[in-house]
């Protein structure tokens, strides 16, 4: 059957609107504020017999892009043993069915047209609050996902219309704040409604066939179009190597080493030489792995429209015997917020060998979690979440964007002033971090600093972090941004904890703070080709010092910090020449040579 | 002198619209000319010499100015600097985390004032109220000295939760005042005194940025309209749709952002309550944006969230006008995947669609339009008579970006790019009506702008409005709205309650304050009212979330109960569920202090009528449709009779805009001229 372009493209079109739709409904309708302003939330449509996505919305976090792929095909296998009727509404956090962590709260409905299964829908957001041994989820100390809150395999919330009150019963009876999460509930499938409403109408205009004729289209065009990417890649290996901190449990780094092997418009992502499952919750689900792969493809190419088609080219190997293809009870707090984000940056890595036109150097790479929970000195309890951003990578065009969102994600940040309203916080700093971004010819993006003051009640702290001991890396030439600091003050002595960027269930004294460094973007090219001008506007900024202008960048400015002194700059950035000719710089950002003997700390 | 004539002046990135209007003998006059972006006013001069304007007789000069809007998006404003709380100069840097799209990670942002132009100075308050540090004299004239060294003009004050007490603030503007050398100086919490650092500090720095130029460029346009004997105020439009004097404009210049869609809304209702419509789904088609709003019982919403570009949002009340980036400019192209897309990117007003003849390569909606016979070759908006579109030229780029690749024919192509932008405009309506609980078939669609006549009957197909209405003088729907529009003061307060905790006096004594606040206002600006209106509306949302839904409260104080239910409709009503038993909050009181002007009874052009429309037909001509070309007849608007009727298909062609009139549509020309298009039977 042939469809024309012009009901191609309308088709197209209204499925993508009608994910968007729901994204809106249930940013606007959610209790948890991760969900309505950090839009850590996705809604999709999806394949009835494979689960395979057909459209997702735009607003939703980028790591939720094949996420609910996988979340379908579980319902689907279960719908297998015990049929799925008319009605029926799934509910599924379950890591290990297709999740993330315990928080993501997943839903899939599926829509039946004139009596048959035509597609399911499916969304899911981050709940503040899934029970567990730490308000937040974000322990760091788990060694089984038993004590990182409730788990939920895909059960039926609703048959046939019917609420389950039982299950619901349980749910609530897990959580910390069981009203607003009920509120989070209704919300999740009120996105439904509209779902399931603009989906019939499409299908009452265009009908069953050419609909789905559409989509088979559309999933071979979005197809082509990754293939046509990948085939202007020379075939060959491209290997790229990081490394987190440590799994919180053990302090030692956890390597994740990619070859990704380019043939004939296809690409085989090999994780197989990375760390064995680890005790701690840096485990990493299979679901989340390969998202974290099509989230990196979606980043050096952006305009291909997502559908399963677009990472049909893509196969896998991530073995049981890494720590990216966890298995069941391993704590996997950690996967979905930091270990997805390294995943990324070396499939990244590796992507700017191939197409070094569209890649950046190192992005921050970690989502810096810091929970805080406990009685407010007005009564209640209270659980608040905060997470902060840092330096992208300077590039081929330019230098990185100062304090982004992750890469895994595009939430934003909540007002310093909304925090100190609600919660027994004071926040004395919040501001770019200088000279945090890594030298080069195009300088890495800015991280941040934030010192938080205890006032009174009870905290209890956690923090879930990484990047503070292999930085963003610099590349062709440029250095790497600053690494990632956590440093405490208690009882008015200075703590850091000994694993750097993680620590749980730390007990706060009115007048305890926190102080976070979040790390910058590595630079992008010799730093000594930066144009001398925006050497100066950076230290006319304070992005960066005199010293390092003169000792990076080659560049002196005279004491009164306004003018170059272009003499002394031109024998700086000549002596340096001369000295590049005897020992040439590293091509692409490689593991710097510090971190050479890192290979055997993993084993 | 008798001095009877009001005039509304519109500035365009294309063209300046001009409208006057004699009080004494209704008679209203219009006109389009080139704009200057060198100075906005040479194309108001040019403009009232075309319409022979004798300015001693004017009563009234209402502008829309696009300065402030142009001079944030072209950087070009004023040197700004920025004093803040230790620990919190950073605020424009930091955003709120975002990057510009989703996917890729090369965004680029600057700030509009850049970091050596930040200072910080000692001094704090905490989130309730109380002063924990007040800033001392000496650490704020230092940071002025230090901003002065800097090159500094604008100078702006941002202190953290100052929302609550503005106190802080307060006195570092008394400082200021003392050692600043001019009197650009902005204070945060008098621009938006609502919480959220970075919202309210960006709006007041746009504030501040567009302050100096809107300054001298109101003085020239004084100057010249002076010379030519006018000796009274100019009033500005605002984003909120109403009007304000000079001296209001120059102490909250970001209230003119957006300002000309907004003017365009308010004669679009103002039309519909003449004709006895209250509900109105307004479609503005321009070249390169679409502008779309819903006005439900002769009301238009506002909405609070705004954002220039990327990193610059402001948060001021504006009508709530959803822009997407479709117009007639908008380029058709074919993406990776081979699949149709019809912009965002526009080709503009240079080099402009293909059939311009000025360069374009890229094939346009109004290429597609031209060679499907919709427009006529003869007919360029705001040209000259001797002017005529390159045809020929639209087909070729169209068979070669879109046809030949699709394997289609050029009128297959053209046709489907119609299409496409039809259904980007239907589903842009359908998420601000259906999605908000309004069944369309309750409104009236009103088309206008250059490019709108010609897509109404497309989209009263596509989201089936009852009707469609095309007003008299579609191109020029801004500058009318200069003139129609009343005097608005907005203002609002941050509550953040639960309702159960709150008694309704105190809300009502917030809302008397504002209304005290806005009739001072109105009084000082001088300008002739006939009444003072308010209108109370509060966001309101359940306990815990996060975004809050717009309830109307009565002017009278009302009950508990009342505001629930009030709520509860308004939920229901967008999201089709409410929560039993939950809690609500009131988040922000907001009023509007509306200073109602003269009114103006419109009726429609006053040139030369025919008797019948056959006197009006100036030809036949094929145009193509969804059935193929048909012969086609085309009528002038400006001779077509009142009360006459045309059967589609059917062309109306005017100086400013081409209505397109489908088969099976019937188009009704009203006593007042207005074109009313509905399915035939």
């Amino acid at each position: 059957m042939n469809v024309d372009p012009l009901t191609l493209a309308v088709v197209r079109g209204a499925l993508e609107q009608i994910a968007e739709e729901m994204d809106w409904t249930l940013k606007r309708t959610a209790f948890s504020p991760a969900i309505s302003e950090g839009n850590d939330l996705a809604n999709g449509i999806y394949h009835p017999n494979t689960g395979e996505i057909i459209a997702q919305g735009k607003w939703g976090l980028a790591i939720f892009i094949g996420v609910m792929q996988f979340t379908t095909e579980a319902v689907i296998s279960d719908g297998s043993l015990r049929g799925i009727e008319e009605g029926d509404i799934y509910v599924v956090n379950d890591p290990y069915a297709g999740g993330t962590h315990l928080m993501d709260v997943g839903f899939v409905k599926p829509v039946f047209y004139q009596g048959e299964l035509f597609a399911f829908l499916a969304n899911r957001g981050h709940w503040p609050d899934i029970g567990g041994s730490v308000p937040g989820g974000f322990g760091t100390t788990a060694t089984e996902m038993f004590q990182e809150g409730l788990r939920v395999p895909p059960v039926k919330l609703y048959r046939r219309g019917e609420l389950n009150e039982d299950v619901l019963r349980i749910m609530l009876a897990n959580v910390r704040v069981p009203d607003d999460r009920y509120g989070d509930l209704q919300a999740h499938l009120a996105a439904f409604s509209v779902g399931e409403e603009r989906l019939c109408k499409l299908l009452n205009k265009y009908g069953r066939q050419t609909v789905n004729r559409c989509i088979e289209i559309l999933k071979a065009r979005s197809k082509q179009q990754m293939t046509s990417y990948l085939s202007g890649i020379a075939d060959g290996s491209y290997e790229d190597t990081d490394y987190m901190d440590s799994d919180g449990v053990e302090d030692s780094p956890l390597k994740i080493a990619l070859t990704m092997t380019i043939r004939g418009g296809r690409a085989l992502l090999d994780f197989s030489q990375s760390s064995p499952p680890c005790r701690g919750p840096l485990n990493c689900v299979l679901s989340v792995t390969k998202s974290a792969c099509y989230l990196a493809f979606k980043h050096i190419f952006p305009d291909i429209p997502v559908n399963s088609g677009c990472f049909e080219p893509l196969s896998f190997d991530v073995p049981q015997s890494t720590f990216l293809n966890a298995t069941p009870p391993r704590p996997v707090a950690g996967c979905a917020s930091e270990v997805s984000q390294r995943v990324a940056d070396v499939v990244m890595g590796a992507l700017g060998k191939a197409v070094p036109e569209r890649a950046s150097a190192g992005i921050f790479g970690t989502i810096n979690n810091l929970s805080i929970g406990g009685s407010h000195p007005e009564g209640g309890p209270y659980v608040m979440f905060m997470f902060n951003g840092g330096g992208y990578g300077g590039h081929q065009s330019g230098d990185g964007l100062n304090y982004g969102s992750a890469t895994i994600s595009v939430a934003r940040s909540q007002p310093v002033e909304l925090y100190e309203k609600r919660y027994p916080v004071r926040i004395g700093r919040f501001a770019i971090r200088d000279g945090s971004g890594g030298a080069g010819k195009h300088r890495g993006g800015l991280g941040a600093e934030v010192d938080l003051e205890f006032l009174g009640g009870e905290g209890v702290v956690s923090i879930l972090a990484d990047r503070g001991k292999f930085a963003p890396r610099g590349v062709s030439g440029g250095s790497d941004g600053a690494n990632c600091g956590v440093e405490f003050e208690l009882n008015g002595q200075r703590y850091v904890p000994p694993h750097i960027t993680k620590a749980s269930n730390i007990r706060l004294k009115p007048g305890d703070s926190i102080r976070q460094f979040t790390p910058g973007g590595g630079g992008y090219g010799d730093p000594f080709e930066r144009d001398e001008a925006m050497v100066l506007d950076d230290v006319r900024n304070e992005y960066i010092s005199r010293e390092s202008a003169r000792k990076d960048y080659g560049v002196a400015i005279r004491p009164n910090g306004h003018e170059i002194d272009w003499k002394e700059t031109a024998r700086l950035r000549q002596v340096r020449g001369v000295q590049r000719v005897r020992e040439p710089v590293q091509g692409h950002g490689c593991a710097p040579s510090e971190r050479a003997g890192t290979d055997d700390l993993t084993r | 002198m008798r001095t009877s004539i009001r005039v509304g002046v519109d500035v365009g990135g294309t063209f300046t619209d001009l409208v006057t209007y004699d009080a004494s003998t209704g008679h209203l006059q219009v006109a389009k000319v080139p704009s200057d972006p060198s100075d906005q006013s040479r194309g108001m001069m040019h403009g009232l010499d075309v319409m022979r304007t004798e300015m001693p007789s004017v009563d009234l000069v209402v502008h829309g100015t696009t300065i402030a809007t142009n001079a944030v998006l072209e950087r070009t404003g004023a040197a700004c600097g920025l004093i803040t709380t230790t620990g919190f100069r950073d605020v424009l840097d930091l955003r709120r985390r975002d990057r510009p799209d989703t996917y890729g990670l090369k965004g680029y942002f600057a700030p509009l004032v850049s970091r050596n132009c930040r200072v910080e100075v000692h001094e704090r308050m905490d989130a309730a109220g109380n002063v924990l540090l007040d800033p001392c004299d000496q650490d704020v004239v230092a940071a002025a000295r230090e901003l002065q060294k800097r090159g500094v003009d604008v100078i702006i004050v941002s202190f953290l939760n100052s929302y609550v007490n503005p106190a802080n603030e307060q006195k570092a503007k008394r400082i200021l005042e003392d050692v600043w050398t001019n009197q650009y100086i902005v204070v945060a919490s008098e621009i938006l005194p609502e919480i959220r650092e970075f919202e309210r500090t960006s709006t007041a720095v746009i504030n501040g940025y567009v302050m100096v130029l809107l300054d001298r460029y109101l003085q020239s346009m004084m100057n010249r309209l002076t010379e030519r004997g006018y000796n009274r105020d100019v009033l500005l439009t605002q984003g909120n749709g109403g009007l304000m004097s000079q001296d209001t404009a120059r102490r909250y210049p970001v209230n003119t952002v957006l300002s000309g869609p907004a003017a365009g809304v308010i004669a679009a209702q103002h039309i519909g309550t003449l004709v006895g419509e209250q509900n109105l789904i307004t479609c503005d088609v321009g070249g390169t944006s679409l502008d779309i709003a819903v006005v439900e019982q002769g009301q238009s919403g506002t909405t609070r969230e705004t954002s220039l570009e990327y990193g610059l949002p402001m948060r001021t009340t504006m009508l709530d006008i959803r822009s997407i980036a479709a117009g007639g400019g908008s380029i058709a192209w074919i993406d990776g995947g081979g699949i149709l897309q019809i912009g965002p990117h526009s080709a503009g007003a240079d080099p402009g669609p293909a059939c311009y003849g000025k360069g374009g390569q890229d094939p346009t909606v109004t290429d597609a339009n031209l060679v499907l016979g919709r427009i006529g070759l003869s007919n360029p908006i705001g040209r000259g008579e001797s002017w005529s579109f390159d045809k020929e030229r639209a087909e070729w780029v169209i068979n070669d970006t879109i046809a030949s690749p699709l394997d289609l024919s050029v009128i297959d192509a053209a046709w489907a790019i119609l299409e496409v932008a039809n259904q980007r405009i239907a589903n842009s309506i359908r998420m601000l009506t259906v999605e908000r609980g309004y069944d369309p078939r309750d409104f009236v669609l009103v088309a206008y702008g250059g490019a709108g006549p010609l897509h109404a009957c497309s989209i009263l197909n596509e989201i089936q409005t009852a009707k469609a209405l095309i007003p008299p003088w579609p191109g020029v729907t801004s500058a009318l709205g200069c003139i129609i529009a009343d005097v608005r003061h907005d203002f609002i307060q941050m509550v953040d309650r639960r309702l159960d905790d709150i008694r309704i006096l105190e809300l009502y004594d917030v809302f008397e304050d504002h209304a005290e606040q806005g009739k001072r206002r109105i009084a000082h600006e001088r300008v002739q009212v006939e009444s003072i209106d308010f209108v109370y509306q509060a966001d309101v949302s359940y306990d815990g979330q996060m975004y809050e839904v717009l309830v109307h409260l009565p002017v009278e104080p009302c009950t508990h109960d009342d505001i629930r239910r009030a709520f509860e409709q308004a939920y229901a009503m967008t999201y089709g569920h409410i929560l039993n038993d939950r809690p609500i909050r009131v988040m922000t009181l907001r009023t509007a202090v509306i200073g109602v002007r003269p009114g103006i009874d419109l009726f429609g052009p006053t040139v030369t009528r025919s008797r019948t429309d056959k006197d009006a037909l100036k030809e036949h001509r094929p145009v193509y449709f969804e059935q193929g070309f048909k012969e086609c007849p085309v009528y002038d608007r400006d001779r077509l009779p009142p009360k006459s009727s045309l059967l589609g298909p059917a062309i109306v062609e005017q100086g400013d805009a081409t209505t397109v009139i489908e088969p099976n549509m019937v188009a009704e020309v009203d006593v007042r001229g207005n074109l009313i298009i509905r399915h035939g039977h």
